[in-house]
């Protein structure tokens, strides 16, 4: 039975260019307190634009009906669980977003003064400084938007490293159970990417490692625990062979959330490495994005992380814009400052035993599920699993049905899917990762699910392969999009 | 939960891992406090920034008004907390809006297709600049000194280590708009791009039009610039440009001290299989009905690897929903009032003070001042934050700042400051 | 299934040599493994290619397959209709979705090419 949900109503709506007509407004303006000016005296006659075709006119309450329609057809976190293997889907305490638009936050102007702007820089600084204690490293730069830019930063900090060391290689060394990001950032940073194959269990292989790991390697990405969820355990003898041959050692610290408090990369030889403040430290994702990268170093890196740092001047924060041996910005001002907002805010609530007792609530909740769903999905890589588990479809696959169909069956019982075909060394993925926030009952809801489907499979296979019955929309045509691609809307 | 786990302890869950790798004490963290004491704390530190003044500063960050609509829409679970919509079936809404987005900003920009966001304006530029490269097969890119200062440095960190020279030319001295020929000096055969910002960094509003002709005699793709993104309501669209990379602060995002903002990227037709970031297509569901989806992904890290167009993933879609409620309260009508307002302003504040440039403005332009930094610590004990000093980026401005008025900047405040800076002016005559 | 007038590559390309001029395709196991191929991605008449190199790419939903050449020269022509019309790769591999035409500059390459009984035993071994 579906315990979790029926079929809702949800209210059409047409797109905003539809609902429009002219004359209907939104908006307000104060009186013009200075003279009006002419548009074309003022800014020359060739430079004023007509009217912006297609531009929306709708009334405030058809604004807001408008987008209260659209959020309808949304699922989210806090709808329910959403176990999408990698992201780090926990609850986003709604503090944060209180906080973070308090006025003296939000309306602080990069360029204001430094003595106007000590209450930023000091939030920045705290954070810093709690990063480095969790991660065990010795300096953190705020300053990447998301991970991937994290990766990008810390592979040009490797690179300026080596670089000063008089060679700064070709090759950067990455598992085939890496995120995609990885090897795009290494290629963004000059470098090209060979592929290292992981052992029968999923993990670094060590002999492969020191193999291919010669003069011109400048560094190993690693994701730890990787994207099986399983801890790497040679992690400290790959970077003893990384450092023997004077490469580094970088980790895609994406998954830390199995680490907090638990162990620190500074303590097994990690080099450099980047945060997803998005997933591990709970801002939320808000369809995509903002999130931020914060990269943690080892003291040899620090001279390179990118422009301005943190300094403490005379008792007061100032910025240092003066470091000569700094790779320069990765992007304009400080980081995704709003993001580091919340992301304090979570630890200051959490406090250093609260995080260690999340981390343990995410890996006992995966472990949990694995427990539970092992007997119905097969376990291609049975090693020991942290924050999150990965089956594959291969049982389910001989009756034809795929993870991308269990992962739409899922939906008709109330839950977002896990991620779906990922990583790529697993043959058809099922890659869920529950986080420290679902309690007991919405596991058991989970779990009893995914039994469902695996007796439906079975027995009415084309009922999951046809799946989802219950939503709005049902399965969208993705290739007649990528053939014919419609980008933006057009009048009739 | 335990026992099901076949655990004794939580501590059996770890058991696996190396005991070299264990952290055998506590984070040296404080103790976790309540929702009241966070709120206590974050007040506190608002409380040291520069709360209730009088602000003129701009340069690339802009103090808007944010009509409430867009805190009401953002603030909804439903977008704040889902993740990027790559279920189509229970992401129609993220992706309904992203689709709504993605068309406001051709109509706003004169393009065929825009993204669904850039981490911001900065990194939109070497994003733009590597997908030039890959489009005409060259590698030097051209861009004027009147873009803003640190989306060069950070094109410049991107552009290090792919063989791509970034070259600069000049402004006019006396206009401040680019120096055309300049241009001509130092564009050749292997340029794949000139990139030029308009209003530019000084706010004054550059002919994308010429630049663009120059660059296409020579075979080279026009990018064009913006962080000021109210202009669009009044400014005619770039005409020429081939890549528009423009940053959406402007939009009813709050100044955050440098961010969460929201970038874009804007192209013609025949460029967008070269386009980093996302996309939304439309399409439609088994039962005929229109949906929307994400699509052209083959270009992306997730499929495409070390080849992709970009190493981008999470991006900014919360922030660009925001800019999607402004321009749907602003509409079609109040965009171009609220940038009047702008530029009312900004001739009502420039009259009354010296301008450097002769060249027509926005909402923002340099004032020659004399020693920028003294007088702006003249001006906070006016509660005043006065414009930014332009000598950290360029040394032969050292004597100016550049001042920017919007629709939230009150008269009697603009008086003020003209007050303040009037006896210096002249005694700098004098001098 | 496979035509015998054809050689096929590893890389599941086939060469039809007419000429001195090749006109090279996808093999029908290669469209079945892609699925849905929504892109192809083409050279300039005028580029030369060499035997093993990629000369474009045959995109679906979620991959992006490169193609080998499987015999050097000049590109002559490309298949023009496969711009608008990417299916007609998975409805008709062997004919009218073509991909490119190249003037032969190393014919003795054919000689590393299987034939289509080859072809067919070689795509038997990887299932
Ligand atoms: C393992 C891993 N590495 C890197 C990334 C990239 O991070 P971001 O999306 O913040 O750029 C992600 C998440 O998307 C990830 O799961």
């Amino acid at each position: 039975m579906i315990r979790k949900v029926r079929t809702h109503p949800s209210q059409n709506e047409a797109l905003l260019f539809e609902c429009s007509s002219p004359g209907k407004r939104a908006w307000q303006l104060p009186e013009l307190d200075v003279p009006a000016v002419d548009a074309a005296e003022a800014l020359g006659a060739a430079n004023v634009r007509g009217e912006i075709p297609g531009f929306p006119e709708v009334s405030e309450v058809e604004a807001i009906r408008h987008f209260t329609r659209l959020s309808s057809w949304n699922y989210s976190i806090d709808h329910g669980m959403y176990p999408l293997g990698s992201c780090t889907m926990k609850y986003n305490p709604r503090i944060n977003e209180v906080v973070a638009r308090m006025e003296g936050l939000a309306w602080a102007h990069p360029y204001q003064p430094e003595s106007l702007a000590q209450g930023a820089m000091e939030v920045m600084a705290r954070l810093e400084s709690a990063l480095a204690e969790i991660t065990g490293m010795d300096a953190v730069t705020l300053q990447p938007a998301a991970g991937a830019q994290g990766e990008l930063t810390g592979i040009l900090l490797i690179r300026a490293l080596l670089e000063k060391r008089g060679n700064p290689r070709r090759r950067i060394l990455i598992p085939d159970s890496a995120h995609g990001t990885n090897p795009a950032s290494a290629a963004i940073a000059g470098y090209t990417v060979e592929n290292v194959k992981s052992t029968d269990a999923g993990v670094l292989d060590l002999e492969a490692l020191a193999r291919a790991a010669d003069g011109d390697v400048a560094a190993l990405m690693v994701t730890n625990p990787n994207t099986l969820g399983v801890f790497e355990a040679n992690i400290a003898q790959a970077a003893e062979i990384l450092h023997a041959k004077g490469a580094m050692l970088y980790m895609d610290g994406a998954n830390m959330n199995a680490l907090v408090g638990i162990a620190r990369p500074g303590d097994f030889g990690v080099d450099v490495m980047h945060l997803n403040l998005h997933k591990t430290f709970s801002t939320p994702h808000g369809g995509g994005g903002p999130g931020a990268g914060p990269v943690a170093v080892k003291k040899a890196l620090e001279p390179y992380l990118p422009t301005p740092r943190l300094k403490r001047v005379r008792g007061k924060w100032a910025w240092d814009f003066k470091r000569a041996r700094s790779i320069g910005r990765v992007r304009a001002f400080y980081g995704n400052f709003g993001v580091t907002v919340r992301a304090l805010a979570y630890i200051l609530a959490h406090g250093g035993p609260g995080l260690r007792n999340a981390t343990v609530d995410a890996v006992l909740n995966a472990v949990y599920i694995r427990k539970r769903l092992e007997p119905f999905f097969d376990l291609p890589y049975p090693s020991p699993n942290m924050h999150e588990v990965v089956f594959s479809d291969d049982r389910q696959a001989k009756l034809g049905v795929r993870t991308g169909d269990i992962a739409k069956r899922l939906i008709d019982y109330g839950f977002h899917p896990y991620t779906v075909s990922f990583p790529m060394i697993v043959h058809g993925a099922l890659m869920i990762e529950p986080t420290e926030t679902e309690s007991k009952l919405e596991l058991d809801l989970f779990i009893d699910a995914m039994i469902s489907i695996a007796k439906e499979v079975e027995t009415d296979p084309e009922l999951v392969k046809h799946a989802p019955h219950s939503t709005r929309t049902s399965r969208v045509d993705e290739v007649a999009a990528a053939r014919k691609p419609v980008l933006r809307w057009k009048p009739a | 939960m335990l026992d099901a786990c076949g655990a004794a302890s939580a501590e059996d869950l770890f058991a696996h891992l190396p005991d070299a790798v264990r952290l055998r004490r506590p984070l040296d963290l404080e103790p976790g406090i309540s929702e009241y004491e966070i709120a206590d704390y974050f007040r506190a530190r608002a409380g040291e920034n520069a709360d209730g003044y009088a602000s003129f500063l701009g340069a690339g960050v802009y103090r808007h008004y944010r009509p409430v609509l867009v805190d009401a829409v953002v603030s909804r679970g439903e977008f704040l907390t889902s993740y990027t919509p790559y279920q189509a079936e229970i992401s129609q809404g993220t992706l309904t809006a992203i689709f709504e987005f993605q068309t406001l900003i051709c109509q706003l920009t004169g393009m065929d297709v825009a993204n669904a966001s850039m981490y911001d304006g900065s990194t939109a530029v070497p994003e733009a600049a590597m997908m030039a490269a890959r489009i005409t097969g060259r590698h030097r890119v051209l861009a004027a000194r009147s873009v803003h200062p640190e989306y060069r440095e950070a094109l410049r960190t991107y552009a290090r280590h792919q063989g791509m020279p970034v070259e600069e030319f000049d402004y006019a001295k006396d206009s401040g708009a680019f120096d055309l020929d300049d241009l001509e000096r130092k564009i050749d055969g292997e340029t794949a791009a000139v990139i030029v910002q308009s209003p530019n960094f000084f706010g004054v509003i550059d002919d994308v039009g010429a630049a663009a002709e120059i660059a296409h005699a020579r075979g080279a793709l026009l990018i064009m610039v913006f962080t000021e993104a109210v202009s669009l309501g009044i400014l005619a669209p770039p005409a020429g440009a081939d890549i528009v990379a423009g940053e959406l602060q402007s939009f009813a995002i709050s100044p955050s001290y440098g961010g969460p903002y929201a970038g874009i990227i804007a192209t013609r037709d025949q460029f967008v299989r070269q386009m980093p970031g996302r996309l939304v297509g439309q399409t439609v569901d088994t039962r005929g009905n229109r949906a929307f989806c994400l699509t052209l992904s083959t270009r992306e890290q997730h499929i495409r690897r070390e080849k992709a167009t970009s190493n981008i993933c999470t991006n900014q879609a919360l922030i660009a929903l925001m800019a999607t409620v402004f321009m749907t309260v602003y509409g079609k009508e109040g965009l171009r009032e609220l940038a009047l307002q702008n530029v009312a302003k900004a001739r009502y504040l420039a009259g009354k003070l010296q301008t450097v440039f002769t060249g027509k403005c926005f909402n923002e332009f340099v004032v020659r001042t004399g020693d920028p930094e003294s007088i702006n610590k003249a001006l906070l004990k006016k509660k005043i934050v006065g414009g930014l000093p332009l000598g950290r980026f360029y040394p032969e401005l050292a004597d100016s700042m550049l001042i920017c008025a919007t629709e939230m900047t009150r008269r009697a405040d603009m008086d003020a400051l003209s007050d303040a800076l009037r006896p210096r002016l002249a005694a700098e005559e004098m001098a | 299934m496979y035509p015998e007038n054809f050689r096929y590559s590893k890389e599941h390309e086939w060469v039809l040599v007419e000429g001195g001029i090749g006109t090279i395709g996808i093999t029908d196991h290669a469209q079945q493994e892609l699925g849905d191929i929504v892109y192809v991605d083409l050279p300039k008449p005028g580029t030369r290619v060499e035997q093993g190199r990629s000369l474009g790419s045959v995109e679906s939903v979620k991959a992006v397959s490169d193609v080998f050449a499987p015999v050097s020269g000049e590109v002559t022509a490309i298949n023009p209709a496969l711009a608008d019309a990417p299916e007609k790769l998975n409805a008709d591999p062997h004919g009218d979705a073509w991909l490119v035409k190249i003037r032969l500059s190393a014919p003795g390459e054919l000689e590393d090419l299987m034939t289509a009984a080859d072809y067919e035993s070689f795509i038997g071994a990887e299932k």
